[in-house]
């Protein structure tokens, strides 16, 4: 179709679209006062039930929990979907060598301090933001994106990540891979320690400590774990395998 | 209890496990991901076993209180859990012959298609709207993925991306109908949101959130004119990712429109239950006849076979559309046959991709003799889509034209569905004499150059000359087998028939849901093909007959406004996002401007 | 104006869509799905918020006030990854095709036709 045509067709479909849409958002209550139990009860239940502060949380990986299953598979296929579809990318064996000899210029020193200052407290925020997701707003992917980020930071301030006697994606890969199996075996598990998949077997301690709400923590460190290295993957093959320095550790 | 969870957690497990191994396997893996195929397979064997009455099961045993739905639930009944072991089947026909097609296939691609399965099984299983949006998702991306797999080539990526970008815009459709719905409701469990709108008028909010998540869901189903991404994604995934996508992909889409508007919409719009059947009938039988005509028009396999998919999922809308039990039945049944063949069908194509490296049928024109047994497996496969009897195709046919017969107004149905099953068999049938037995005239190229299929064919695992391999052919005919045995397997049609009451029976579901003892919904009588339906059958069978001996003949006989009047039909699916993203929109604007005029 | 939130939805649902299917680049097109999907979690959170509007938060709230709906915020919190993770497909997709044709435009990209 013509570029007018295509234009025509779609204003006139969201036209019509648009005025069934705003004819019917004027059916929905006041904006304010919803009505349905659901939303009344849920935060009930999940601070009686399962002693969490946080409602959010608990909706999240308790009550609602299958959802966040299939949303970290998600996460999963579309991180193993980075690495298929741009694996074809990769240099092949002369680029690869070229590239290593080529000196990338150094970012400026104030870039690279604060780097560093940063690198570390940002660390450690994410991985708060991940073991209080139960307590206070925040969770397993707020928190792995933090963590994620802090990763993002070490690179955008002219370092490379390299380990010794294992690969620094493999890890990555690894990681994400057994964050999304711990969730699934959290599940199993409560089919084998409780009566239902997904329930939450662990004791569930007093509201407000740190060791309360169950399998909740431990489905948060998993998910946190889960989107921290899946991030990093996607981050890592969108910019051509940058962040990491794996070229000599091929022994 | 166990077995609906186990059915989504096997295969998303063994999936996360081989990609933790995928840094440590370099040999080739097949086996295993067919192994973990077929654990869950037998699962889902196991379940439908145990769904005779419908089950449900809460998650974190989350029941309900007071009629609020607190958790998310598995419902499965007899269509569900049949629609899921389908699934199963495919998966494991899918991951068999990946081992053999595919050159570059490694531990991911099983993961991939691992967690594709779980997603479709949950989709089919769960009872929660916004769960079935997140399975709908979870099966999209892994599709997204699975479809640009093989992404050396040119074409993969165009198919690969018009696939994500229309059915992304389904989504985001799908999502702001559910949005409208929890605002109205405030629930999202299915049984419940289905009470509360039965409670309250049916207005402009209600049907203009159908009419979103039809769309929506009607965009993964290829329904007309929703349907213009099915054609490049088919052409261009790996045969094993053809075969979910034609044998389960899209009839989910249907199943879950159906799933919806039985237990949530039912109560709601039951006063209209006419005009919306007119509606979704006219869906139907617009989608049956652009997909035959357009599958007649092409020359390249895999697209012919996209638009035959398409074709046949505007007679199960057909069937589905006529709002009753009895036609669930029959698409049921059609359903699960038709998707097996199908899968044969892109079997048999894969072996001659393989071998030739191929996939146009003028290229291809008398080369593949050699092949002769699959050639007779791929005619087979024809005869059946045009309703050969006895077979499941047949009495699936046969058992939607009662139900059409049985509704005033609506005799002239099947006729439609003759047309289109004899038109689409016989364009397979050409293809057949083309390829395999070198009849007629080559086919001419396609001036808008198909240059999927030239230089950069899918080069599928190399040189296998001499004769496919038995995980090939093997799973090509078991699928065929399995296919004519559903259709004169005893038992089925009471099975079936008790299964859409189940599927039908709106207050039932909820009872059973949220906590009631269960009703007994009276199981319709299916009778066993008649007269007529072999009548039916005999023409269907002709018109195929004639359609392929016409088109052998000679290439150039149809009248100038029908040629101009195809190419343009033609042109529209031009291979560009935006404009796929714009009928869409168009589409949904009709669907929903009807749905407010007739339906309020 | 008690429906303000829900037309501001409706806005950027139509905006988004008619962006992506008017689009001359493919990372605009997917940077328009963003601002389409945006629609869904302004409709969801809008319907789901309550005067006063306390967040559901029990850390420092005594138990039982009234707070927003959490389900509401769980699911927008799905979509948002969802969102995220197909977006980050497409950019994928998108590298290759810039690649592999040099073009990343809509219109210039024509394989599969009919």
């Amino acid at each position: 179709m013509s570029t007018g045509a295509r234009r025509a067709l779609v204003v006139a479909g969201l036209a019509g679209l648009g005025l069934l849409a705003v004819w019917a958002v004027t059916g929905l209550p006041d904006f304010g006062h919803p009505i349905g139990r659901y939303g009344v009860l849920a935060p009930q239940v999940a601070l009686a039930k399962r002693h969490v502060t946080d409602a959010v949380g608990g909706v999240t990986f308790d009550l609602r929990g299958l959802d966040t299953l299939g949303e970290e598979l998600i996460l999963f296929c579309a991180a193993v979907g980075a690495t298929v579809l741009l694996r074809a990318e990769r240099p092949g064996e002369e680029e690869a060598t070229e590239e290593s000899q080529r000196v990338p210029p150094r970012p400026a020193g104030a870039l690279r301090a604060l780097g560093a200052g940063l690198g570390g407290p940002l660390l450690v925020l994410g991985a708060y933001v991940v073991v209080h997701g139960h307590l206070t707003p925040g969770g397993g992917f707020q928190g792995g994106v933090i963590l994620a980020a802090a990763v993002l930071l070490v690179y955008a301030a002219g370092q490379l990540i390299g380990l010794e006697h294992v690969r620094a994606t493999t890890l990555v890969e690894l990681a994400e891979a057994i964050g999304a199996a711990a969730f699934v075996i959290v599940a199993v598990g409560g089919l084998v320690f409780a009566t239902a998949a997904m329930a939450n077997f662990l004791p569930f301690g007093t509201s407000g400590s740190l060791l309360s709400g169950g399998t909740i923590p431990v489905l948060n460190i998993a998910v946190g774990v889960e989107v921290a290295a899946g991030i990093t993957l996607i981050l890592t093959e969108l910019l051509g395998r940058a962040l990491f320095d794996d070229r000599e550790e091929d022994s | 209890m166990v077995l609906a969870p186990l059915a989504v957690l096997v295969p998303a497990g063994m999936a996360c496990l081989f990609a933790a191994l995928s840094p440590f396997i370099s040999r080739r893996p097949g086996p295993i991901s067919t192994a973990a195929a077929v654990a869950t397979l037998a699962l889902c064997a196991l379940l439908l076993g145990r769904t005779g009455e419908r089950i449900v099961v809460w998650f974190g045993g989350w029941e309900p209180r007071h009629g609020v739905a607190l958790g998310i639930d598995f419902a499965p009944d007899g269509i569900g859990a049949g629609l899921a072991l389908l699934v199963a089947v495919l998966g494991v026909a899918a991951l068999a012959m990946a081992a053999h097609l595919i050159a570059e296939e490694d531990v991911l691609f099983g993961a991939l298609t691992l967690v594709f399965l779980a997603a479709m099984i949950g989709f089919c299983l769960t009872g929660d709207l916004f769960n079935l949006f997140v399975f709908f998702e979870l099966m999209s991306v892994a599709a997204y993925v699975l479809v640009g797999y093989e992404v050396r080539q040119r074409a993969p990526l165009e198919g690969s991306l018009t696939f994500a970008i229309t059915n992304t815009v389904g989504s985001i459709l799908l999502l702001f109908g559910i949005g409208l719905l929890y605002g109205r409701t405030g629930a999202l469990n299915l049984a419940q949101m289905g009470h509360a709108l039965a409670a309250g008028p049916a207005d402009v909010l209600v049907v203009v959130a159908f009419a979103l998540v039809a769309g929506g869901l009607l965009v993964k189903a290829a329904v007309v004119p929703f349907h213009l991404w099915t054609a490049d994604a088919y052409s261009v995934a790996p045969t094993p990712v053809c075969i979910l996508l034609a044998g389960a992909f899209s009839e989910l889409g249907l199943y879950g429109l159906a799933r919806v508007y039985w237990t949530v919409f039912h109560g709601a719009l039951g006063p209209h239950e006419a005009e919306l059947r007119a509606i979704l009938v006219g869906a139907g039988v617009l989608t049956g006849l652009v997909g035959a005509v357009m599958c007649a028009a092409q020359h390249h396999l895999k697209r012919m076979l996209a638009f035959a998919t398409i074709a046949q999922v505007g007679l199960f809308l057909i069937g589905l559309g006529l709002l009753g039990t009895d036609g669930v039945a029959g698409t049921a049944v059609w359903l699960v046959a038709d998707g097996l063949v199908k899968a044969s069908l892109f079997g048999c194509v894969a072996m001659v991709q393989h071998r030739y490296d191929a996939i146009e049928e003028g290229e291809l024109h008398g080369r593949a003799r050699a092949l002769w047994p699959v050639g007779v497996l791929f005619t087979l496969d024809a005869l059946l889509i045009a309703s050969l009897p006895p077979s499941g195709s047949f009495l699936g046919h046969s058992l939607v034209e009662d139900a059409a017969l049985k509704e005033p107004g609506y005799r002239w149905v099947p006729a439609v569905l003759l047309l289109v099953c004899g038109l689409v068999g016989g364009t397979l049938l050409r293809a057949a004499g083309r390829v395999f037995l070198g009849l007629g005239r080559p086919a001419p190229r396609d001036a808008d150059g198909d240059e999927v299929g030239e230089e950069d064919t899918q080069r599928e695992r190399g040189g296998q000359r001499g004769r496919p391999s038995v995980w090939l052919w093997g799973p090509s005919l078991v699928l065929l087998v399995g296919s004519i045995v559903w259709g004169v397997l005893p038992g089925v049609r009471a099975a079936v028939a008790r299964a859409a009451a189940g599927f039908t029976d709106t207050a039932g579901y909820a009872r059973e849901v949220l906590g009631d003892a269960p009703l007994h919904p009276v199981a319709p009588e299916l009778h066993a093909p008649g007269v007529t339906a072999v009548l039916y059958a005999a023409g269907s069978l002709a018109l195929a007959l004639t359609v392929a001996a016409a088109t052998l003949g000679r290439t150039d006989t149809l009248p100038r406004p029908v040629t101009r009047a195809v190419g343009g039909l033609r042109a529209l699916h031009s291979g560009h996002p935006g404009d796929y993203v714009a009928w869409a929109v168009a589409g949904v604007a009709v669907l929903g401007g009807l749905f407010a005029v007739l339906l309020t | 104006m008690s429906v303000l939130p829900y037309l501001v939805a409706v806005w950027l649902l139509a905006v988004g869509l008619y962006g992506v299917a008017t689009s001359r680049h493919l990372v605009h097109l997917v940077i328009c799905l963003s601002v389409a999907q945006a629609s869904t979690y302004v409709l969801l959170l809008g319907v789901g918020y309550r005067f006063p509007g306390r967040a559901p938060v029990f850390a420092d709230l005594p138990p039982g006030t009234s707070v927003v709906d959490p389900v509401v915020q769980a699911l927008t919190l799905t979509d948002v990854v969802v969102e995220a993770t197909v977006t980050a497909v497409l950019l994928a997709l998108t590298m290759r095709v810039q690649r592999r044709f040099g073009t990343v435009d809509p219109d210039q990209l024509g394989a599969l036709r009919g």
